[in-house]
């Protein structure tokens, strides 16, 4: 049913494309806009950014999220920094260079027009932010301050401190707020949606549930933006917030959007490694740790239980500095977590020991503290080294932390065009729950800017020209695909309240999916596990709809009903990533498949065979989804091979 | 070890509620506070039980949506620390600790531990903001911010709207969160046009929601997971009293 991908980019040299589609996009007559009703589901930044500007061109928006306020999105979380290519510390960094930078690092396998469309706007960004009032780290001057940030050779990342995407989303909510107050946002927290309303062909509207009374909801509009975050709570544990889910993207799909990439998952390599069988998450500490501190494991095995403080230097292997001379620690996430993994994997992991294997490495700052003193160190990563105390209860000033890997971010999401646009008319999906710019690796201090990219600046252009080529509308809310549509999810409830068999609640099954999955689909993956896999996910499916148990009732406040639905959702996706890891024969960025290795143990890509975007098209099996290629064309770069010796 | 639970259990805002004594099993001191209500939970819904209902989602200190009253305390024992960053080394072997929702007016509770805290982002929609609009924003460097007004304005910034610190006051006043967003944009260049009109409006909104007043009793400066200090408070009352001097 759907036939070639067309990304709807325009031609033409690079520099200009952004430029010249603007110019040729449709606009909505001021007078006329307040008769479009646009939904916005998720609050983060793509989703705050989107509707508050939306609101302010004169839109009517409806904002969805299902946190109890709107600045409890997970982009608050967000520690590092912004990334923009404004050269203020006049080291060459440039729009070109930020591009290429992120073509790079995401290993090749994203759109030129978008990724450069990208570092252009991402000036912008920073403009925005300041005028909201977002305090980012100054100078002496008064002036902006950068720091270099997770491998990259500039310093083009802005920050506030720890806590950059705090404040970048509290900016973008206050500029919600403003519009919420001006009255063309409404606002509905604790509401979720579990479903889109799709009529002739379009996104037309979305079934939602308040999570307080469990009222069960259409609303309607003349298009749906989805900005509902990555699905890395795929894994169970994962340094995302509980909450994230992919409900709202796989709705979407199961109703024709394509789903790209999905095997395209980042583990991100500075996490504090699990304490147990209770673990509920993970916690991310920011990479820039990894300026300042070394990464090492034990030489021997055998050392792997002593007290770091015991075992002399020469017996400790700081291996990222040993087998990446050239960028030492600061070596991309994909590249530090396969490696910290493989040590593990062979016996040098150190800490306490969970399921019998010792999972962490040491990321030590004795050096840095007797080289810079503690007051430096203190005043670079003093919050970071509490938090660590805090949740270890280990003292980080007298004894190397531990780190491990940990699933972070989803590359993988929704397939869009250059509008941002799905496979489904009327329906946009922006921030991490697409899989536009960031190829099959990102970038440290890229997610930020891309989810203000997409909300500030690209989703305003791309939503106004939809509207202005499609006449308002108000659906009747009896329309039969409207009560069609709520009576799905009704149904689905009634399912999730009464499985035949009930004994176990969610967890137990999602914590079952995500060992397969970090088992087969993680940091390294091979045709055997995966396949092993593919023929677990189905039976631990069907496991679920019969055994689930879930308390209380649907008309009520139901955390374990909320639950329940994510997890059946993760469990169709689960296998959607592992198809997409097997189908792909090759190793790039985040997806490393054992069998594609050099001989020195790097990623192999295939550029030949694989230069593709896959997007996948749900056929009522998740095992069995349909491929489609869109191929990626690189006109302005050439594809090398990534290296970081 | 070994720990009793007397936990809230309220059915909704209308309903009286109770506590109700709870067994967690064995929990390991690794783990946190609220990893220990998840095994609790799971327990009671493996046994046909209600699950105690609670708020929480980042469960890394920033999101803001985790609050238990824990001994009587916001957010529990540790200064500076939200309750999903509390672990159960804080206590001992065989405590019996209380478990209650945040206690305010303005903070009906919508399901045991779990309040409605919608009168926070109905404050902020009253003037917590600068109006900008996108895309009209010079470039950012064409306005410099001395160094120290702008860690001021971070400080007060971190505020992560958890609510502690009326749940904290005798007079249930939001004033330390309305100050805090008031800071924060008043020590900017960028929020001097809108400061008159900012204390002032937020405020009204604040009495209309139910909140107290501050007295100065300074209890939520105690509880506050980010350190935000009474001073906020009276740069924002600095702001308010000049706000109505320019207008008479």
């Amino acid at each position: 049913m759907i036939g070639e991908l067309h990304a709807n980019e325009p031609s033409g040299p690079l520099e200009d494309r952004w430029n010249r589609h603007r110019f040729d996009m449709a606009l909505v007559n001021p007078a006329n806009r307040r008769k479009h009703t646009v939904i916005v589901v998720g609050t983060g930044l793509a989703g705050a950014a989107a509707a508050a500007t939306l609101g302010e061109l004169g839109y009517r928006v409806k904002s969805f999220c299902f946190q109890d306020s709107p600045r409890r999105a997970h982009s608050i979380a967000a520690q590092g920094g912004i990334n923009a290519a404004k050269n203020y510390q006049n080291d060459g960094d440039s729009v070109w260079r930020l591009f290429y930078d992120t073509i790079k690092g995401g290993d090749f396998r994203s759109r030129e027009s978008n990724v450069y469309r990208l570092a252009e706007i991402s000036a912008n960004i920073i403009d925005q932010a300041v005028a909201q009032g977002v305090p980012f780290a100054r100078e002496y001057s008064g002036l902006l301050a950068n720091r270099s940030f997770g491998g990259a050779q500039v310093a083009r990342t802005f920050y506030a401190r720890g806590q950059t995407g705090q404040q970048l989303l509290l900016g973008a909510c206050q500029a919600l707020n403003r519009q919420v107050a001006a009255g063309t946002v409404d606002l509905y927290p604790r509401t979720e949606m579990l479903e889109l309303i799709r009529i002739d062909g379009r996104a037309r509207g979305i079934v939602t549930r308040n999570l307080v009374d469990g009222t069960l909801a259409a609303h309607t509009a003349d298009c749906v933006v989805l900005c509902t975050g990555g699905y890395g709570n795929a894994y169970y544990l994962s340094t995302n917030a509980q909450g994230c889910n992919t409900s709202a993207i796989w709705r979407a799909h199961r109703h024709g959007a394509l789903f790209a990439n999905p095997c395209f998952t980042q583990i991100h390599p500075t996490c504090i490694p699990q304490s147990g069988h209770y673990q509920s998450k993970l916690t991310l500490m920011s990479e820039s740790l990894r300026n300042d501190g070394r990464v090492w494991a034990p030489l021997h095995a055998a050392d792997a239980p002593r007290n770091p403080g015991e075992i002399p230097e020469q017996r400790r292997d700081y291996f990222l500095e040993r087998r990446y001379p050239a960028f030492g620690n600061l070596v991309p996430r994909d590249i530090a977590s396969r490696a910290a993994k493989e040590v593990c994997d062979a016996g040098h992991g150190v800490g306490p020991e969970v399921n019998g294997r010792r999972l962490g490495v040491y990321l030590d700052f004795s050096g840095a503290i007797a080289d810079l003193g503690e007051a430096v160190i203190r005043e670079r990563y003093g919050n970071l080294f509490e938090m660590y105390q805090r949740i270890t209860g280990e003292d980080p000033w007298h004894t190397p932390m531990r780190i491990y890997p940990a699933s972070h971010y989803t590359m993988g999401g929704l397939w869009v065009d250059y509008n941002l646009m799905t496979t489904i008319d009327g329906l946009f999906a922006a921030g991490e729950c697409n899989f536009s710019d960031h190829g099959a690796n990102r970038l440290g201090a890229s997610a930020l800017m891309q989810g203000l990219a997409d909300g500030y600046f690209i989703l305003p252009c791309s939503i106004g020209n939809y509207l202005a080529r499609h006449e308002p509308g108000q659906l009747a809310a009896d329309h039969a695909a409207v009560r069609g549509a709520v009576a799905d999810v009704h149904a689905r409830i009634e399912r999730l309240l009464h499985a035949p068999a009930a004994q176990h609640p969610p967890e137990v099954f999602h914590r079952r999916l995500g060992q397969l999955l970090w088992d087969h689909c993680g940091m390294s993956r091979d045709p055997a596990g995966l396949q092993l896999a593919l023929q677990e996910l189905p039976r631990l499916r069907e496991a679920f709809w019969r055994e689930v148990k879930v308390s209380g009732s649907g008309a009520d406040f139901n955390q374990v009903l909320e639950r329940a639905g994510r997890v059946a959702d993760f469990l169709e996706l689960g296998e959607l990533m592992c198809v997409d890891a097997l189908a792909r024969n090759e190793s790039c960025g985040s997806h490393a498949r054992t069998d594609h290795l050099t001989a020195d143990g790097e990623v192999q890509r295939d550029d030949a065979d694989y230069s593709y975007v896959a997007a996948w098209e749900y056929s009522g099996d998740p095992g069995a989804p349909q491929l489609h290629r869109e191929q990626l064309h690189f006109e302005f770069v050439r594809p090398s091979v990534r290296s970081y010796k | 070890m070994k720990l009793q639970l007397h936990i809230w259990k309220q059915a909704d805002s209308r309903s009286p509620g109770r506590f109700e004594t709870c067994d967690p099993g064995d929990v390991s001191p690794d783990m946190s506070f609220l990893e220990m209500l998840d095994e609790l939970n799971e327990q009671l819904v493996a046994a046909g039980r209600e699950p105690v209902a609670f708020d929480h989602d980042c469960r890394e200190g920033i999101c803001g949506a985790c609050g238990l009253v824990i001994n009587g305390v916001p957010h529990g024992p540790l200064q500076a620390t939200t309750t999903c960053q509390l672990y159960l080394r804080e206590f001992a072997d065989g405590d019996e600790i209380t478990v209650e929702p945040w206690r305010a007016g303005a903070f009906p509770v919508i399901r045991d531990l779990v309040v409605d805290r919608g009168g926070l982002d109905r404050i902020l929609q009253a003037g917590g903001y600068i109006s900008v609009r996108t895309g009209s924003a010079p470039d950012g460097n064409t306005l410099p911010v001395p160094k120290e007004d702008s860690e001021q304005a971070f400080a007060a910034a971190a505020c992560i709207g958890c609510g502690a610190c009326a749940a904290a006051c005798p007079n249930a006043s939001a004033s330390l969160f309305v100050a805090a967003k008031i800071a924060h944009l008043g020590r900017l260049p960028q929020g001097q046009p809108e400061r008159d009109t900012r204390a002032r409006t937020m405020l009204a909104q604040m009495e209309a929601e139910g909140f107290g007043y501050c007295s100065n009793h300074r209890e939520c400066e105690v509880v506050c997971p980010k350190e935000i200090r009474i001073d906020v408070i009276a740069r924002m009352n600095r702001d308010l009293y000049r706000s109505l001097l320019w207008r008479s």
